[in-house]
């Protein structure tokens, strides 16, 4: 697959996913980047397991990957990143957010949420792993966790050469922009 | 100008460009996004949101006749509530061009089947356009619609949820301005009598001869050779871009958009080429099947899967025996089924009848589907859009006429009661069934991502209009009770259902309270909390919690209250 990189984000419906996935692509395209992404929405969005796959790269055919084959895994959730794990490169790289969203069989009491998953990780993966959900609130706005880790996986790849400041300017109210450039510039340094 | 779009998007610009002025749909995951872009183009385009596929269909259909280039959209099983129609479009032949979408779902991501809908190109004998990205999604459109006038016929128009819900740059086009063809009164070409329909029959199949002949010079067919290659691969939609990722120039192609019907005489000629020619399409073998019958030697199922969506992994690994290398991490990954959301009125009710002995609940498609999963597990049975109270009345029969006293509820929401599920409530009046149907109003197509319907109040191009409500259509059609009850009021939900079931004459129930997620209902005030020196077991998250007080209704220890403004 040549020069082609392959992110996958993965998460929970509501976590702001697919915002993040969108301003990821205006600052590839900018970039001169041929870009393909791929959603699944419809029950996704019911509190269900959602991921997209980004892939760029000189000229890029297939919209979504299979097993093995992305850069890079961004998960928005803990337990999310252990459920697509297959889908990286056994050398590919993990950003975790270290927070928990139990799922119906955990909050019925039917299934306990697994305790080792960033060890697991780490035993197995270059693991990075960040409490976005933590830092968004101590900017002052937890809806902000996906900025966080936007400015992480940005960070995780190199992709320095871009201006995403700008991007977060075109994509974002007005009057979020300023913390949401805050969270970014926090994803950058965790 | 380049964009980034969604194919869905990139379908509602191409009917913008193609000069389209009527379009017509019904909402369903992965469809649902062409008609809302569609709205963008209002200026140019009537659009509107229909009760159903086969009204869409009919008024698309109509619009084209009158001598628009019009079109309707839908998921694949919608096409199945529209087949009525377009099997006699097809022998009627346009007058403006007619374009039917359908998206297909394989692998069923948001879906109850994964039906290959090209079978219905071959059997309603239309033509059939296959793109294979954004860019082709909106270029395809404009030679679809050219297609359909030349050859006065309709044309299937199929997507696959890859191509609905991917992203890719797309360079833009001027709108060409077609107007609209006048309209002629021609009892002979509209008037599908049966002396007419079997003169139709025969043009058909004549349309069907020039347009292969047409096929094998499309601009849409094209051979891709590259050098020293001894693979040929014929393929079709997103197996065409998976197939570039696996084989690369390893491999020459054939790259199918116009596929039904089949270039035969261009498949033949590139299939001669090769020692080695592979079919790579998802789902059925549609054209291998076909390509097998005209006695061209190809594989293609033997080695392919004929099920679930294809990826390039999947070809690599069924090809060519490579096996991307992947690793898992030793840890137990609980599931994350999709729920009905914090605060959804379809609770109060699941959670009601979850509690009732000796009943059957036929469901439905929408997000009351959820409430079949556990804990709720309140569903006996979903079948398709309607089957609600049409399946509950056969069920309540076959309990009654076999001497069962199980009582039989069906379970539609407001969109799709005004869909199919009016029909079945009136069956149900007309021959005295003992169903009881329950109709959960929550104001909005729900499960689709919010979708005004007529019982909204709005329409699809944003203006105020009539809002027809479920319980006026029972009381209307014959129920002599039609109790209005809100859910969330666990104890009058109860007493309704109790009611219900102790009734001797046709007894309705109609549940009202808006859908959490709509945007600009007053907020609720208050939200629940657990006082923690009652209760040191459950928690409610603040963040998610709308203030129900569901929570406190089911709390035996009273450890539940109300917290800020009342």
């Amino acid at each position: 697959m040549g020069d082609v990189k392959n992110i996958l984000l993965v998460g929970v419906g509501g976590q702001g996913i697919i915002l993040v996935s969108k301003m990821l692509m205006a600052g590839l395209m900018k970039a001169g980047y041929d870009v393909k992404m791929s959603e699944v929405h419809g029950m996704a969005q019911r509190g269900g397991s959602v991921t997209t796959q980004v892939r760029f790269g000189e000229k890029v055919y297939s919209s979504i990957i299979g097993k093995g084959q992305a850069d890079i895994l961004v998960s928005f959730e803990k337990m999310e990143a252990a459920r697509w794990i297959e889908y990286l490169k056994p050398e590919g790289k993990v950003v975790v957010n270290n927070f928990e969203i139990p799922s119906m069989p955990i909050a019925t009491g039917k299934a306990e949420y697994p305790q080792n998953v960033i060890a697991a990780l780490e035993k197995e993966f270059a693991t990075t792993t960040l409490d976005a959900t933590q830092a968004a609130i101590e900017i002052g706005n937890i809806r902000t966790q996906n900025i966080v880790l936007f400015g992480a996986l940005v960070k995780a790849l190199g992709l320095n050469e871009i201006d995403w400041i700008e991007i977060l300017r075109e994509n974002l109210p007005a009057k979020m922009v300023d913390i949401n450039i805050k969270a970014f510039q926090k994803g950058m340094e965790l | 100008m380049k964009k980034l779009m969604s194919g869905n998007e990139a379908i509602a610009r191409g009917a913008y460009e193609a000069g389209v002025t009527v379009a017509a749909a019904y909402p369903g995951t992965p469809s649902t996004e062409i008609l809302e872009h569609m709205v963008e183009y209002k200026d140019h385009i009537y659009s509107e949101w229909a009760p159903n596929e086969k009204v869409a269909c009919e008024v698309a259909i109509g619009a084209s006749i009158a001598g628009s280039r019009s079109l309707s959209a839908m998921k694949h099983v919608g096409v199945n509530v529209a087949a009525d129609p377009i099997f006699t479009y097809s022998y009627l032949g346009v007058n403006g061009g007619f374009v039917l979408v359908t998206a297909d779902d394989p692998s069923m991501h948001s879906s109850q089947n994964e039906q290959d809908n090209r079978y219905y190109a071959k059997f309603a004998k239309m033509a059939l356009i296959e793109p294979s990205d954004s860019q082709e999604s909106k270029d395809f459109l404009l030679e679809a619609y050219k297609i359909s006038e030349e050859f006065d016929i309709p044309v299937l128009y199929r997507v696959t949820t890859r191509v609905c819900h991917s992203k890719s740059l797309v360079e833009l086009g001027e709108r060409v301005e077609v107007g609209f063809k006048p309209y002629v009164k021609r009892l002979d070409k509209f008037v599908a009598t049966p002396a007419n329909a079997k003169i139709a029959r025969g043009k058909l199949e004549n349309k069907l001869k020039a347009l292969e002949a047409y096929s094998n010079t499309s601009p849409l067919n094209k051979a891709e050779y590259n050098e020293n290659t001894n693979i040929g691969i014929i393929t079709a939609s997103v197996s065409y871009l998976y197939a570039k990722e696996v084989f690369g120039d390893k491999a020459s192609y054939l790259k199918l958009g116009f596929t039904y019907p089949l270039p035969m005489d261009l498949i033949r000629d590139f299939a001669s080429k090769f020692e080695t020619v592979y079919v790579i399409e998802e789902l059925e073998p549609f054209m291998e099947e076909q390509i097998k019958a005209a006695g061209i030697k190809c594989i293609g199922k033997e080695m392919i899967p004929n099920m679930y969506e294809l990826n390039p992994d999947i070809l690599a690994q069924a090809l060519l025996g490579t096996t991307t290398e992947s690793k898992t991490v030793d840890t137990n990954v609980v599931p994350r089924p999709p729920v009905l959301c914090a605060g959804c009125p379809h609770r109060g009710f699941f959670y009601t009848m979850s509690k009732k002995k000796n009943t059957v609940i036929a469901g439905d498609i929408g997000c009351y589907t959820l409430g079949a999963m556990e804990p709720l597990g309140a569903l006996d049975s979903v079948i398709c859009m309607g089957a609600g109270i049409s399946a509950a009345m056969g069920m309540a029969k076959s309990f009654e006429v076999t001497g069962r006293d199980t009582k039989v509820f069906g379970v539609v929401g407001d969109s799709t009661f005004f869909h199919s599920g009016i029909t079945g409530a009136i069956d149900v009046v007309y021959n005295k069934g003992k169903m009881i149907p329950v109709v959960l109003d929550n104001s909005i197509t729900g499960m689709t991502g919010h979708q005004e319907n007529p019982g909204t109040g709005k329409t699809l191009m944003g203006e105020d209009t009539l809002a027809l409500d479920p319980v006026d259509v029972l009381k209307a059609v014959g129920y002599k009770t039609v109790a209005v009850v809100d859910p969330c009021d666990l104890k009058a939900m109860n007493e309704v259902v109790d009611a219900a079931m102790n009734a001797t004459e046709s007894y309705a129930i109609v549940t009202k309270r808006p859908c959490v997620l709509i945007k600009n209902l007053p907020p609720f005030k208050t939200k629940c909390i657990v006082e923690t020196e009652k209760c040191k077991t459950s928690y409610i998250d603040q963040s998610m919690c709308v203030g129900c007080d569901v929570c406190m209704q089911v709390c035996k220890f009273d450890a539940i209250v109300k917290v800020g403004e009342q």
